[in-house]
């Protein structure tokens, strides 16, 4: 009996993420999806500037590497050039919601048919923990080394609220990986994205509330006590928007 | 040799009138430019374009010593007024510009050209009224050759503004200050 | 040889563009070169191909890069400001390797400027166009007949050299009228993109398009060989004219919009008796540097003038061309002005009577 096997859609090259990071399992997820669905020899993924720069050299798909949060527009390139293939991209919450918050909502406007694998864990890892967009109010980062301050900083961005009151986004859901009932969930949520992008019916977004144990300063295990105490009461799971289920959505 | 300066207001056909002379040197077989004043100077303010009919490549497309002048309003006439060569010829629409030229060097037509144009039912062709003078101060193209491209430019599923050109065309050719 | 058409050249652009087989257009609007995205809209749809008006100059030029990855034949266009805004994307498309056509219909700058014709983005196109060791293609068309052959020449330059291609115009070449063959253009043999972004489809390893090269002796490798192609296009695609050059004591050194102006400068300083020629690169990068020092070599020559829309940017180009073997001084005007030939004229009779003084 197999026990543990790594998804084709996966190379063989080891994730250089540092330890509790979840990345390899959001990694792993999207990989799963492509391959359960057959779609990792039509597939390309777009890869973007931040700790998952190197994304291109994991997925078992054609893979471009785009600037710091232009990830949306390459992939609309790519998607317009041959609207036939899946296309997703892989974006952290900088290079989504700071630098490239335009081209993030005009995919969303455009009805673009491709998929967002958006990790959000609150705080830049890249380039050493600094604030994000969504860092949370209080939180400590080398930038807000007095906490993040509404009067200063402004209040944290929440994506999928907001990218749901767009006409064009037909899917957004946000999961977690921080235990194993919603791992399986997200799972789901990223099959069911590609399953719609390939329906042509708009933008599809799965946020995943991620970890980032080396800048949050908290063990691996603490990190994920992080993502449920402090991250989930602002950013609570759930589907945002699902146009195959109008009606029924939150 | 012509270099050509067709000016007034944005909205007077002085674009439209200018691609005319260059479209029908095009096809007489001369080298040809137009070049449009652009910007926002062109909503409802003034208006030129440069063209150049030459049997020779032309080099600057901007028409900065124009042989030929048609001027449809104030500024423009006084705007460049000066700049015409020695010899030149300057088309003036009377009925919007009230005053003579101060230029004794130069061949000037006066013709109330929107006047014409509006006592005809030929609102906003007062610009090819001008042209009809100019054909008739100085040979640049044969009158019925022009008359012949008028009809040629205009769109197929309306002939009709080939045959308003061509009537304004005549009326110009035919006034005699 | 078809019959021509009186076009725009903005218009010219755009339909050799589509006679290309070139069927993605993404950009943003800005003047003085509107009628480019215009046509794309109009016409595009007509041959199955798509004009996208982006959120952004930024989100275009990435546009570019991800269908140009995707093996799809690409182009862009803006006027000066909104170049700026691509420099990153061009420098990422530079990097990946990537062909597509960028046109640069310049306005007066530096800021907001103007929206009169200039061509003070010389030495941006040349060599700043984003971070990086980098270059890319630069053709400076002259002619309405030009803006036309250059755009296709330039797709197939882009797709043989894999890399960006610039069409640098300006806005009177971009606003005015000339009459245009639109089928003068020579086909060029194709190399296949065996390297597009298409999914593998299981039958090949899987592609990778990426200017990531984090281990500083790869990421130099890369370059250097990026910088023997940039050599091997010097040898091979420099593009110029020569008019009245053979005698010349005193040589223009102009493009784009500015050298016919410049040309008729001349014509008019011959029958004074003043012997000028004319010296117009077409290709800007690579810059016909040996033909230049060339004609710097004959003893005939004495005095260049390199005549620009700008405060003098290709002058340095010339005297390192011809490694100040002869006097070279700049005349231009500047922020939307464009010379007449009068001006020239009297820079020409200027500097041929101080030329020759080595």
């Amino acid at each position: 009996m197999v026990v543990f096997k790594k998804p084709h859609a996966l190379t063989e090259t080891p994730f250089h993420y540092c330890p509790g990071c979840t990345h390899g399992i959001i990694h792993r997820l999207v990989a799963e999806a492509l391959e359960a669905l057959g779609l990792e020899g039509s597939t390309i993924g777009v890869a973007p500037v931040g700790c998952s720069v190197f994304a291109y050299n994991y997925f078992n798909c054609d893979m471009i590497q785009a600037p710091h949060g232009r990830a949306p527009a390459v992939a609309t390139g790519v998607k317009r050039a041959d609207p036939t293939k899946t296309v997703f991209t892989y974006q952290g919450d900088g290079d989504l919601a700071a630098i490239g918050t335009a081209e993030t909502i005009h995919v969303g406007a455009r009805a673009e048919n491709i998929t967002i694998i958006f990790v959000n864990n609150a705080i830049y890892g890249m380039t050493g923990g600094q604030m994000a967009p969504t860092t949370l109010i209080g939180q400590v980062t080398t930038t807000t080394p007095y906490g993040r301050k509404n009067d200063v900083q402004g209040s944290p961005i929440r994506v999928c609220e907001m990218l749901s009151t767009l006409d064009g986004v037909a899917y957004a859901e946000r999961v977690s990986v921080d235990s194993v009932k919603n791992v399986l969930s997200a799972k789901k949520a990223i099959k069911k994205a590609f399953e719609i992008q390939s329906k042509g019916l708009g933008l599809t977004i799965v946020e995943v509330l991620s970890t980032c144990p080396t800048n949050w300063g908290l063990s691996p295990v603490k990190s994920l006590d992080w993502v449920r105490e402090a991250m989930m009461p602002y950013y609570p799971l759930g589907v945002y928007k699902d146009v195959t289920k109008e009606g029924e959505q939150k | 040799m012509s270099g050509i300066l067709l000016a007034g207001f944005g909205g007077q056909g002085i674009l439209f009138a200018g691609k005319q002379l260059a479209l029908a040197g095009m096809k007489s077989g001369k080298q040809v430019s137009w070049l449009p004043s652009y910007g926002p100077e062109m909503r409802g303010g003034t208006a030129n374009c440069s063209v150049n009919i030459e049997d020779e490549p032309i080099g600057s497309p901007v028409v900065s010593k124009p042989d030929i002048l048609v001027a449809m309003n104030l500024p423009s006439f006084q705007k460049f007024e000066d700049k015409v060569v020695s010899g030149g010829i300057i088309i003036l629409d009377s009925s919007l510009v009230g005053i003579k030229t101060k230029r004794d060097d130069v061949n000037i037509k006066y013709i109330p050209a929107t006047r014409l144009a509006d006592e005809n039912n030929l609102g906003g062709l007062a610009n090819v009224i001008m042209l009809g003078q100019l054909l008739k101060a100085y040979n640049l193209f044969d009158y019925a050759y022009f008359g012949e491209c008028l009809m040629a430019a205009a769109p197929k599923s309306k002939p009709q503004l080939g045959e308003l050109n061509v009537k304004a065309l005549k009326i110009g050719y035919e006034y005699e200050g | 040889m078809s019959e021509k058409v009186l076009m725009k050249g903005n218009e010219a652009i755009a339909e050799a563009t589509i006679r290309a087989g070139c069927k993605l257009f993404f950009g943003y609007p800005i003047t003085p070169q509107n009628e480019i995205p215009e046509y794309m809209a109009k016409n595009m749809p007509k041959i199955g191909g798509l004009c996208l008006q982006a959120e952004s100059e930024v989100a275009a030029i990435n546009m570019v890069l991800g269908a140009a990855a995707a093996g799809a034949r690409v182009i862009t266009s803006s006027s000066s400001p909104g170049i700026s805004l691509k420099g990153e994307g061009i420098s990422y498309i530079v990097g990946s390797d990537l062909p597509c056509v960028i046109v640069n219909v310049q306005r007066g700058g530096p800021g907001l400027g103007g929206i009169q014709p200039a061509q003070s983005d010389y030495n941006q196109a040349t060599k700043a166009l984003g971070h990086g060791d980098m270059h890319i293609i630069v053709l400076a068309p002259s002619s309405v007949q030009e803006m036309a052959t250059l755009t296709g020449e330039a797709f197939d330059l882009a797709d043989i050299y894999r890399m960006p291609v610039m069409l640098l115009a300006d806005g009177a070449l971009g606003q005015m009228m000339e009459p245009v063959d639109l089928e003068a253009k020579e086909k060029r043999t194709l190399p296949p993109k065996d390297w597009a972004c298409t999914g593998h489809g299981g039958k090949r390893p899987y592609n990778v398009v990426n200017s990531l090269y984090i281990q500083p002796d790869v990421l130099e490798k890369t370059i250097i060989e990026r910088f023997k192609k940039y050599d091997e296009i010097k040898q091979k695609e420099v593009k110029y004219e020569e008019y009245l050059t053979d005698d010349a004591e005193i040589i223009l050194v102009s493009y784009g919009i500015t050298a016919r102006i410049a040309k008729t400068a001349v014509k008019h300083a011959r029958t004074m008796g003043i012997k000028a020629g004319l010296f117009r690169p077409v290709t800007l990068f690579p810059f016909p540097s040996e033909q230049l020092d060339r004609l710097a070599d004959k003893t005939s020559v004495k005095t260049f003038l390199s005549v620009e829309m700008n405060m003098g940017q290709m002058i340095n180009d010339i005297k390192v061309a011809i490694n100040c073997k002869k006097d070279v001084y700049h005349f231009g005007r500047t922020g939307g002005v464009i010379p007449t030939p009068d001006e020239i004229l009297e820079n020409i009779k200027k500097y041929a009577a101080v030329g020759g003084k080595i």
